[in-house]
């Protein structure tokens, strides 16, 4: 009994001991983290043989420019001018005097080198928490020469993954419609890029009008309505091969097509008489099924990421709305109450959020809501945009915006543009041509 | 003598085990207190640290007689008490520092403006109103009755205590304005999601850090925790890019050991 009574004692006296003082940080400040992206470090043989090859002076520090615009695009971070760098490349990626780096107020750095192997590329990158000291992740690559601008994405991706605890979305690409030609006269083309907007492919020829592609989950196919011989189909491409097919057999109109998240089917809408209602078609079997019935017009559907809902919008109300139901279009539930238009309700792949567009006293907005409606933001505001195609990590949306034609028929420009969901960081997506309709495929590499 | 020594050395592990398996749970307790009283009140006589006009000290000590003779009725008092004559009375530095040591007494920070009128009044008159006071230290007491019980001893004898507990107001204002400032919130952090990096630090006496500790560290490795450690990591480099910290010039014991609560939420869901 005593014994327990001491043990007790003496398990109670070291709590006063931890009488610690707290102090509660609840605010810091928003700035972007400042990140030194050093050239890569390259050997001289291997910067002769590389310049041969690929008709760049020096790939090092080509790759770690991709890197380092990748970076600041997202906003988050803030790439340091390599002028104030007092550490050559090759002798940082073996040991930096953090020192040096942290007077130039870098928190983070990344180093790295590339060398050309049994005529391979072969990078190894570092990245070093500057405060604390340490190397925090290592990796290399080996790919072939001409994939070399992956190789900076993929970099982006994995820093940006360590820094921030998210996926990234650099190693990803985007099919959208580039227009050409004037307003009334427009010739549309798929086209394909880089997330960044380097290698640009075209899909198509331009002889018909085409719009709305997306991509399927694995990137290979895109799915598309085209005019072929003045007749709105929906289309099915595969990029690799570049053939063809209509979606299904039907004797009117369809439009507005998505792959499941699976994909093995494409969602879409098909209007006949004044009715529009969603319709699914199973790619292998070709099954067709009819999901929604309802006599007003129900279209732009898109699957949640887990397949068990689908949201859309619908006038059934009266005005156009955004609603949800289960998949197989039962459940239906108005999630849209606010004053205005809602359309192109798209989900996120992280499931949290539905990005939508927005039309509300003659002006256009891009926003997103929570999935049962509440917690409505609208992140941008203008003349005329629409269209949001979700970053694969569910943080950044791409759209298109249009300017106005001004009185001699002039001025009128289609760009793509991005804004993460904070809503303050909007940029301009570089593009060849003018360009509509963008679709964000997957994280291409894991 | 084998026994005893096998009973004796069972105990000590037993103690080892207990002390290192229970002082994080048992901190924690400690930890989670509601801070609101104890932390931001008490401290202020102790770091202004002047001392007391002679006329002062004299009505304060008339206070403290009155107060301990008095039988304090549980009565709230009338509002006006505290309501009256608000712009009668102006506010030279000593008529501060008395009004700083009733307040401490009341452990009451919202009575500030109250008390300060009261006091100079008294100082004015030389003499004051007990009933006044009984109800000023009644209202006191109902009002703080609720935070007062849930803390520790530390507050209930606080004239001992005192340089134990807390920063000032100003010294913890000090010191979160600079971790403000190095502070770089990771931006791409999941909304809706536990936000907290609590972190221990030791510090020497010019406010470097000698060694810093996340208290949740295993919560670090666990999978689909992957922002935790960004977070985390972000809390450590604005220690490492504040230090040293700017901690009192004083009462080295008080803060050597210090903990700071680096919480996201209100920022990134603001």
């Amino acid at each position: 009994m005593k014994n327990i009574h001491i043990l007790i004692l003496l398990i109670l006296i070291p709590i006063k001991a931890f009488a610690l003082i707290e102090v509660d940080i609840t605010r810091g400040n928003l700035s972007p983290l400042p990140v030194a992206v050093s050239s890569l470090s390259i050997d001289k043989i291997s910067k002769k043989n590389f310049e041969k090859l690929l008709k760049k002076k020096n790939i090092g520090s080509e790759i770690s420019i991709i890197v380092e615009n990748n970076l600041k695009q997202t906003g988050l971070f803030n790439p340091l001018n390599k002028d104030a760098f007092l550490q050559k490349p090759n002798i940082a990626h073996l040991k930096p005097r953090f020192e040096d780096w942290a007077l130039i107020k870098a928190q983070a750095l990344i180093t790295g080198k590339v060398s050309l192997v049994n005529e391979k590329l072969r990078v190894e990158f570092r990245l070093w928490d500057i405060l604390a000291g340490k190397e925090i992740m290592a990796l290399a690559f080996t790919t072939v020469p001409t994939n070399w601008r992956r190789v900076g994405h993929i970099i982006t991706d994995k820093v940006y993954e360590r820094l921030t605890g998210e996926k990234g979305y650099f190693d990803t690409r985007i099919i959208y419609v580039a227009e050409e030609g004037p307003k009334t006269n427009r010739v549309k083309k798929l086209a394909i890029m880089d997330q960044d907007g380097f290698n640009t492919k075209y899909l198509t020829l331009g002889n018909e009008l085409v719009l709305t592609p997306r991509f399927n989950p694995t990137n290979q196919m895109v799915t598309y309505l085209s005019y072929f011989r003045n007749l709105p189909r929906v289309y099915l491409l595969d990029i690799e091969t570049g053939i063809q097919e209509v979606v299904g057999d039907f004797p009117g109109m369809t439009f507005a097509p998505r792959f499941s998240p699976d994909g093995k089917k494409i969602i879409m809408s098909f209007a006949m008489d004044g009715n529009s209602e969603i319709y699914t078609m199973d790619l292998e079997n070709r099954v067709v099924e009819k999901i929604t019935n309802h006599p007003s017009i129900d279209t732009s559907p898109s699957y949640s990421p887990d397949g068990k809902y689908i949201c859309f919008n619908s006038d059934r109300s009266g005005y156009q709305q955004i609603y949800v139901m289960k998949s197989n279009g039962t459940n239906v539930k108005r999630i849209s109450f606010g004053k205005g238009l809602y359309g192109t309700p798209v989900w996120s792949p992280r499931g949290d959020l539905i990005a939508f567009t927005k039309l509300h006293k003659g002006k256009f907005y891009i926003g997103v809501m929570r999935t049962d409606g509440t917690g409505e933001r609208l992140l941008t505001e203008n003349f005329y945009q629409e269209a949001p195609s979700w970053s694969p990590n569910g943080r950044v949306l791409v759209f298109y915006r249009e300017t106005k034609t001004n009185s001699n028929g002039e001025g009128f420009s289609a760009k793509l543009w991005s804004i993460d969901l904070t809503g303050y960081n909007e940029r301009q997506v570089k593009t060849e041509t003018d360009a509509s309709d963008p679709s964000w495929s997957s994280l291409l590499s894991n | 003598m084998n026994r005893s020594i096998v009973i004796s050395s069972g105990f000590h592990i037993l103690l080892v085990i207990i002390t290192a398996m229970s002082l994080p749970f048992l901190s924690k307790e400690l930890i989670d207190l509601p801070p609101i009283v104890s932390v931001e009140l008490i401290q202020i006589t102790d770091k202004t640290n002047v001392p007391f006009a002679p006329k002062a000290k004299k009505i304060i000590e008339k206070v403290k007689k009155k107060e301990k003779e008095k039988l304090v009725s549980e009565q709230a008092p009338p509002k006006k008490v505290k309501k009256e004559k608000p712009d009668a009375v102006p506010l030279p530095d000593k008529k501060i520092e008395k009004v700083e040591k009733i307040e401490n007494k009341k452990q009451n920070p919202e009575k500030i403006d109250n008390k300060v009128k009261q006091v100079s009044e008294f100082e004015e008159k030389e003499l004051f109103d007990p009933n006044n006071i009984a109800a000023l230290i009644d209202k006191s007491k109902e009002e703080t009755a609720e935070s007062t019980n849930k803390l520790d001893k530390v507050t209930q004898d606080q004239d001992k205590n005192l340089d134990v507990v807390g920063l000032s107001l100003s010294e913890e204002d000090a010191l979160k304005a600079q971790i403000f400032g190095c502070w770089s919130i990771p931006l791409g952090l999941p909304y809706s999601e536990n936000l907290l990096v609590r972190i221990k630090l030791q510090l020497k006496p010019d406010g470097s850090v000698i060694k810093s500790e996340i208290l949740d560290h295993a919560r670090m490795n666990k999978p689909g925790q992957k922002f935790y450690k960004v977070l985390a990591e972000s809390a450590l480099r604005a220690i490492k890019l504040c230090s040293p910290l700017r901690v009192p010039t004083t009462g080295y014991e008080r803060w050597k050991d210090l903990q700071l609560n680096f919480d996201a939420r209100e920022m990134l869901e603001g």
